[in-house]
């Protein structure tokens, strides 16, 4: 059996973000790596899979710039057999993302039976390269999924609706799904993990390689900015009981009036 | 000269951070609090390898470097300085082992400690013998067939929960230094007795005790080297292990700072953070200083084990530098929150009070500069 795992490098959730002075992204070169959380449900999934498949191959994909090849590396740390890596600037958009992850795992010459991927990348939180991909290899797709169960070639899935109601799909791989968080609990990268990982197999290729260009990007960013500070919260005093009434119709009609959420 | 660490280092740094803050952190001050052991904790960080570091691979170990053991040791404290006692306490007492045990020792005794999770305790201060430790009283006699180990031990790190004891005792105190001799011990041995839990400042969580030796039989292929070795062994161990302590106190600073940035900037006093009155900035400022420069010399001393150069002069510098620092970095942390600093509903008197006793154990401050001092003069 052949696993896929899609696997995001995103910044530190503790990273000061900084647009680039011409607002087309965000510094990067200060910026701490780390895997995409929701992907390493993903990779989670994928071992767990293997433990009961030991001859399930787990081969873990990026796209994205290769100075820091942290989350490939943690992914084989955890586990995982092997590695590709798109060689791409960061900030592609979905279609190409999808694209080049489809053109790097048909290069490895094997046939997926499942794809994994985190339901969102916790940078751009774009939440649709999972169902592109599907789209691309005309697959079956499930996202926000919670629980697996895997019987031969039988895959039953809980997504996740609106609520916290959920949903039961069964489907047949080759199969796609984005996983969310309580799926599983992501193991650490044990430190032999981090040793044997050193040894594994990790292909690199252009991103013309896996035949991808400039005319296949859909969006364009040209204005990255922080979002406006928030202004100072307003305070009302009402401990004067003969002034409560004229403080609450001043607060109704700010509420209409600046807030309009009444 | 090359400053940087390796990718692999690198990664260990990580994942022992993430251990840390993921698994110690959201319980250290629970279990400083009621003074609960931390057994999952520490089974947990052995199945990830992060335990036991001494070992060389060829008896199953990870074959880390002493480099490679500080850089564990400091992000593990980061997390809790107090758990971080019992962790190191194993490598402590398995040095010796390392360090003055035959071919078949190392066997016999470390090669258990990567099969499955166990604990051990390293047993040389005694009540009346502290900094003193060529005056220990503790007596190793030949009975025959066996030895016969007959004293009382004091501040025994994990001895309520070890599986393997080192102990040092004499096989003559008129000897001095030349009658100290070390053996293992198996915990269970009739006739040792534990004495209670100490109710302790700080690191509450790891469990200190005395221990008595009442007529115990240990068996003759126990004793590491000679009998008379136990001293050189010794000191050769707080060669390794000084730098691994002093890692611990640079681990607690570490996180002194990092909450003292985090705080200083979000507290507003006179209208703006804390973090724009000069007098705050120059305690953060002097706490990175004091932070990289102990990093510096805990590095050094372990590069230096590493490359097998004699380190005791760098290595007391880098154990009393660390910890004197760690003391006054975490004081000023309970200084820049104010009276939030002072209360226990907020993580920086504890790190106050696990900084003392980075001062105190592995020789003391005093006991490092009277090594310095020799170690200058002769
Ligand atoms: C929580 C805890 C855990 C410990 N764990 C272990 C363990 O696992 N195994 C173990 O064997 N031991 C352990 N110890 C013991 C520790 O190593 C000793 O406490 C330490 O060596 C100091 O000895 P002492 O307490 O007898 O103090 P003393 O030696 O009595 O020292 C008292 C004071 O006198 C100073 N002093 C002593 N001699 C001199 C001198 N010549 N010149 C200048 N000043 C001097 C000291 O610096 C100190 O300030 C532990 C201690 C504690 C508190
Ligand atoms: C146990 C305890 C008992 C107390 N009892 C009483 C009591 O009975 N009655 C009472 O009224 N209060 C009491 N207090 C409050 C105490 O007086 C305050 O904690 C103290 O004044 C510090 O204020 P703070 O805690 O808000 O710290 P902050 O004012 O927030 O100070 C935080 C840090 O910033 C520094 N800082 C602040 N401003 C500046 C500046 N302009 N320049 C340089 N550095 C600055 C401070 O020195 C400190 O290091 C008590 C506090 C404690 C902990």
């Amino acid at each position: 059996m052949n696993i896929f795992v899609c696997v995001k490098q995103v910044p530190d959730t503790e990273t000061k973000i900084t647009p680039t002075s011409d607002g087309s992204f965000i510094e990067t070169a200060s910026i701490k790596w780390i895997m995409n959380p929701y992907d390493e449900y993903a990779v989670e999934q994928a071992l767990l899979i293997k433990t009961a498949n030991p001859a399930a191959n787990v081969t873990v994909v990026r796209v994205g710039s290769v100075k820091d090849t942290e989350a490939l590396r943690t992914a084989m740390a955890m586990g995982a057999d092997d590695a590709s890596l798109v060689e791409a600037t960061d900030n592609l958009d979905s279609y190409s993302i999808a694209k080049a992850l489809k053109g790097a795992i048909e290069k490895t010459g094997k046939t997926p039976d499942m794809i994994l991927a985190g339901k969102q990348a916790i940078d751009d939180d774009c939440l649709q390269v999972p169902q592109i991909l599907a789209q691309m290899f005309n697959l079956p797709s499930v996202s926000v999924i919670v629980g697996f169960e895997m019987n031969g070639n039988t895959v039953k899935v809980k997504r996740e609706v609106e609520g916290g109601a959920l949903e039961v799909y069964e489907l047949s791989t080759p199969v796609v799904l984005a996983c969310n968080k309580g799926l599983n609990t992501p193991r650490y990268a044990s430190l032999p993990g981090i040793m044997k990982a050193k040894k594994k197999p990790l292909a690199q290729h252009s991103l013309a390689d896996v035949g991808v260009s400039d005319a296949d990007r859909r969006v364009k960013y040209s204005g990255f900015k922080l979002p406006p500070e928030k202004p100072a919260g307003k305070k009302f005093d009402a401990t004067d009981a003969a002034k409560q009434k004229e403080v609450v119709s001043q607060v109704v009609g700010l509420l209409r009036t600046e807030a309009k959420v009444i | 000269m090359d400053f940087s660490l390796s990718t692999e280092q690198r990664e260990i740094r990580e994942l022992a951070l993430k251990f840390a803050r993921n698994e110690m952190t959201p319980h250290s001050q629970e279990f400083d609090e009621k003074g609960i052991f931390p057994t999952d904790i520490f089974k947990k960080a052995w199945e990830l390898g992060l335990i036991n570091t001494c070992i060389p691979a060829e008896y199953g170990g990870a074959g880390f470097s002493s480099l490679d053991s500080v850089i564990i040791g400091e992000s593990l404290a980061y997390g809790c300085m107090g758990m971080n006692t019992s962790f190191m306490a194993n490598d402590l007492a398995l040095l010796p082992i390392v360090i003055g045990g035959s071919d078949e020792q190392k066997k016999k005794f470390l090669t258990p400690f990567t099969e499955e999770f166990r604990i051990a305790s390293f047993c040389l201060t005694e009540p009346g013998n502290g900094s003193d430790a060529g005056g220990i009283k503790t007596t190793i006699k030949d009975g025959g067939d066996h030895w016969i180990v007959n004293g009382e031990k004091m501040w025994i790190t994990n001895a309520g929960h070890a599986n393997l004891f080192v102990v040092y005792g004499t096989i003559d105190p008129a000897l001095k230094h030349k009658g100290i001799s070390a053996v293992v011990v198996d915990p269970k041995t009739a006739g040792i007795e534990l004495g209670k839990k100490e109710d302790k400042m700080g690191h509450r969580s790891s469990d200190t005790r005395g221990v008595r030796f009442n007529n115990v039989k240990v068996p003759k292929e126990n004793m590491l080297g000679k009998p008379g070795d136990g001293w050189a062994i010794a000191m050769s161990t707080l060669d390794h292990s000084r730098p691994l302590v002093a890692s611990s106190a640079l681990g607690g600073a570490q996180r002194a700072l990092d909450l003292s940035i985090q705080y200083s900037k979000e507290r507003v006093q006179f209208g703006v953070p804390i973090s724009k009155h000069q007098a705050v900035q120059f305690m953060i400022a002097e706490m990175g200083m004091k932070i990289e420069a102990s990093r510096l010399l805990v590095h050094k001393a372990a590069w230096m084990c590493d490359q097998g150069l004699k380190n005791t002069e760098i290595a007391s510098y880098a154990k009393a530098f660390a910890s004197d620092s760690c003391m006054q970095i975490t004081t000023d942390a309970v200084q820049i929150y104010g009276g939030y600093g002072y209360s226990k509903e907020y993580p920086v008197e504890k790190l106050m009070r696990d900084a003392k006793l980075i001062q105190i154990y592995e020789g003391t401050s005093q006991i490092q500069r009277l090594v310095m001092a020799r170690e200058l003069l002769k």
